[in-house]
């Protein structure tokens, strides 16, 4: 009884019509993490689940990319990383955070739609959804930079000190992937036209960064316009980091700076969609 | 009493009409509307909104167990999830002390692929569980279900009754101290339907618990609760003692109901259907419309109806509820061998159903109407017909009336065994 009364004095839960931009409530995600750590192995395990190969695809697809682009790009129209890197090494060190911040952009941008039938039915910070996402993602990526490893291996390319700076560098592509993902899960939710627009919208943006060919082949005046692409600066700083060379710290910071600012307006257009969320996915 | 473990406060809800829900917008509508705003003309003409909820106010104190009833679209399922914080009310305000745990559906999140140990411990995460929580619970949870032998199956080598009580197992182990529950025993065998109102109101009586039951089934809300609320058209109509509430809703479904009903603006129509069926009319021997028939008489159901499109071959089914909502029999002339209409876009549709085996009541008929692979169109509650006492068995005497809705003939025989001799 006493309990009950200390509690009377401030409600758990007080519920009030949703508008405009909220805070981001940290603590409710952080006690909501045993659910992210599910939805996201769910995402794992359904992914590979009565597929003859399994968890062998997240290994084969990168594999085979890698070798029909080092085909194509590095032998027949002879793109060159210079400082005799070969082709492979050169355009997988930035396939690798590539192929994941695309991953996971275009699995977290359905995420929310996709998730309907819980987030009509059950209340839980609607954040874990792009964020389980994003983070069954991280298990490809794992998967994907074996390879690389194998790659550096084969062709004898030591690691410099450089290689330290992965561990940021991973953190930043994470962050990048969240902002951009979160974002377009909320816009999608909000507006199915983007279904249409995110694959779409990669296949430009690969291109547009330098994934398959290095940055300094761009014409100098153009590389402005590339800096305001977050993966240019990341892409080319993990192929600094792999390749034991000196990294261009302007270009990271400016790829820093925009990721940062995707990543704060994503989360917080996604808490000001997201109360209507249950009544349009 | 202690201080209310729920308050509700001027709670308000508003909803553009006709779908239930927003309809999401596609980016040309929001730039169409962008652009007209910005030419100064005016946009697309304002939609019309309804309000799903408005100014309900309650409080429930710690312990009850409170039902609440009314027609479909009446509130409660909106209310319901304003409460779980899935959607947000439009205007008011809601208190809750301690922890919510809401059970609108049964196996949210349950996916087919996952084996039944999978399944448990994702839906235990989706409601709220902690892991530690879960593993404690498991072997509980396991031997409610009664699925020992499949735990380590996927889910979808399942039957649906084992899936069902998988699902529901889960959340019968959930330890909120506020439990909102939304027509999860509409599934299920009836059984296991009688094990989960166990649990329940093992729950509310032992344990303390305080919880919200929405229910059309009116024998579960009257053994649960003591106490219920009555919803219609979004505004909270009643509230008190659970007899009283169910009975006040009962007659305000025979006083839409009736011997001939108008079905084109019915406010029992289903949400998703097309309203094909445009009046409903019950028909006895002697009389059209009826309102009465005597029990082991005939009685036909008439439907006048027009498809708004192509033609179709019709197909009428009804389901006859008792007094409480529970469902005594349905027909339909899908499930009946060869029993097909040539295509018609309208007409009128009538089902004989002949002998008539009820016991005296009163009694309710939902209608579906469609083609020959779909439902279209559904009015809940629709006709309703009383059912008079004869002297069906031609010995002044009838069975008692609380063994159930029907009466049947029956044979009897007997052999004579001779004493002291043995089989």
């Amino acid at each position: 009884m006493q309990e009950l009364v200390h509690k009377a004095a401030v409600p758990d839960r007080v519920i009030t019509p949703r508008g405009g931009w909220l805070s981001i409530n940290w603590r409710e995600i952080w006690r909501y993490r045993e659910l992210l750590f599910f939805l996201t192995w769910r995402d794992v395990t359904i992914r590979y689940k009565q597929t003859a190969l399994g968890i062998l695809w997240a290994f084969i697809q990168p594999f085979l990319k890698m070798v029909v682009f080092s085909v194509i790009f590095g032998k027949l129209a002879g793109i060159d990383f210079g400082e005799g890197v070969p082709y492979a090494v050169g355009m997988y060190a930035g396939l690798l955070p590539w192929q994941f911040f695309s991953e996971a952009l275009s699995r977290s941008s359905t995420s929310v739609v996709g998730s309907a039938n819980l987030i009509t039915k059950v209340y839980f910070p609607r954040l874990i959804v792009p964020l389980s996402s994003v983070g069954a993602c991280l298990v490809d990526f794992a998967i994907s930079f074996v390879i690389l490893v194998g790659l550096m291996f084969y062709y004898d390319i030591p690691p410099a000190l450089p290689i330290l700076m992965v561990l940021p560098l991973i953190v930043m592509t994470v962050l990048a992937a969240l902002g951009v993902g979160i974002l377009l899960s909320s816009l999608n939710a909000a507006y199915r036209d983007f279904q249409h627009v995110v694959p779409f919208l990669l296949q430009i943006w690969m291109y547009v960064t330098p994934v398959i060919y290095p940055v300094n082949i761009l014409p100098p005046g153009w590389r402005w316009m590339l800096l305001l692409n977050p993966m240019t600066g990341l892409v080319d700083a993990w192929r600094s980091a792999i390749l034991g060379r000196p990294f261009a710290w302007g270009h990271l910071a400016a790829s820093a700076g925009v990721t940062a600012l995707v990543f704060v307006f994503g989360l917080y257009y996604f808490r000001k969609v997201e109360s209507r969320f249950a009544d349009i996915v | 009493m202690t201080s209310p473990v729920i308050t509700v406060r001027n709670l308000s809800k508003q909803y553009r009409i006709g779908t239930r829900r927003e309809r999401y917008h596609t980016l040309r509508d929001a730039l169409a509307e962008a652009f007209a705003s910005i030419a100064r003309r005016k946009a697309r003409p304002r939609d019309e909104w309804i309000w799903a909820l408005k100014d309900v106010a309650f409080e429930v104190a710690a312990g009850e167990v409170v039902g609440v009833i009314g027609r479909n679209g009446a509130g409660k399922s909106t209310l319901l999830k304003i409460l779980s914080e899935i959607t947000y009310p439009t205007e008011g305000r809601v208190d809750i002390h301690g922890r919510v745990g809401s059970l609108l559906e049964v196996g949210t999140g349950f996916h087919p692929e996952l084996t039944g140990r999978e399944n448990i411990f994702l839906n235990g995460a989706i409601l709220g569980m902690t892991r530690a929580e879960i593993r404690r619970k498991f072997d509980e949870i396991v031997a409610f279900a009664e699925v020992e032998k499949f735990i380590d199956t996927p889910v979808k080598r399942y039957s649906s009754g084992m899936y069902v009580r998988l699902a529901f197992a889960v959340a019968a182990h959930l330890e909120p101290e506020v439990l909102l529950v939304d027509e999860v025993l509409a599934v299920g065998d009836i059984q296991f339907q009688k094990k989960c109102l166990g649990k329940m109101s093992d729950v509310a009586r032992q344990e303390g618990r305080t919880i919200l039951f929405v229910s059309h089934n009116m024998a579960a809300v009257e053994s649960l609760c003591k106490r219920c609320l009555l919803f219609h058209a979004g505004r909270l109509i009643a509230d008190g003692p659970v007899e009283k509430i169910v009975m006040r809703y009962q007659e305000s479904i025979a006083e839409h109901a009736g011997g001939s009903v108008d079905l084109r603006a019915h406010p029992g129509r289903r949400k998703d259907s097309i309203p094909m069926m445009r009046t409903g009319t019950l028909s006895s021997q002697s009389q059209s419309p009826a309102a009465a028939v005597r029990m082991g008489s005939d009685l036909s159901v008439t439907v006048d109806f027009q498809s708004p499109n192509a033609a179709i071959r019709p197909v009428l089914g009804l389901v006859v509820k008792n007094y409480l909502g529970a469902g005594v029999f349905s027909v339909n002339n899908r499930i009946i061998p060869g029993f097909t209409f040539d295509p018609v876009r309208e007409g009128r549709i009538t089902c004989h159903l002949e002998r008539l085996p009820l016991m005296p009541g009163t009694y309710t008929v939902d209608l579906y109407f469609g083609d020959e692979h779909h439902t279209l169109d559904a009015v809940f509650d629709s006709l309703s017909f009383e059912v008079t006492p004869a002297d069906v068995y031609g010995s002044g005497k009838l069975p008692p009336a609380h063994c159930g809705p029907v009466f049947l003939p029956a044979r009897w025989s007997m052999k004579h065994d001779t004493p002291g001799q043995s089989p």
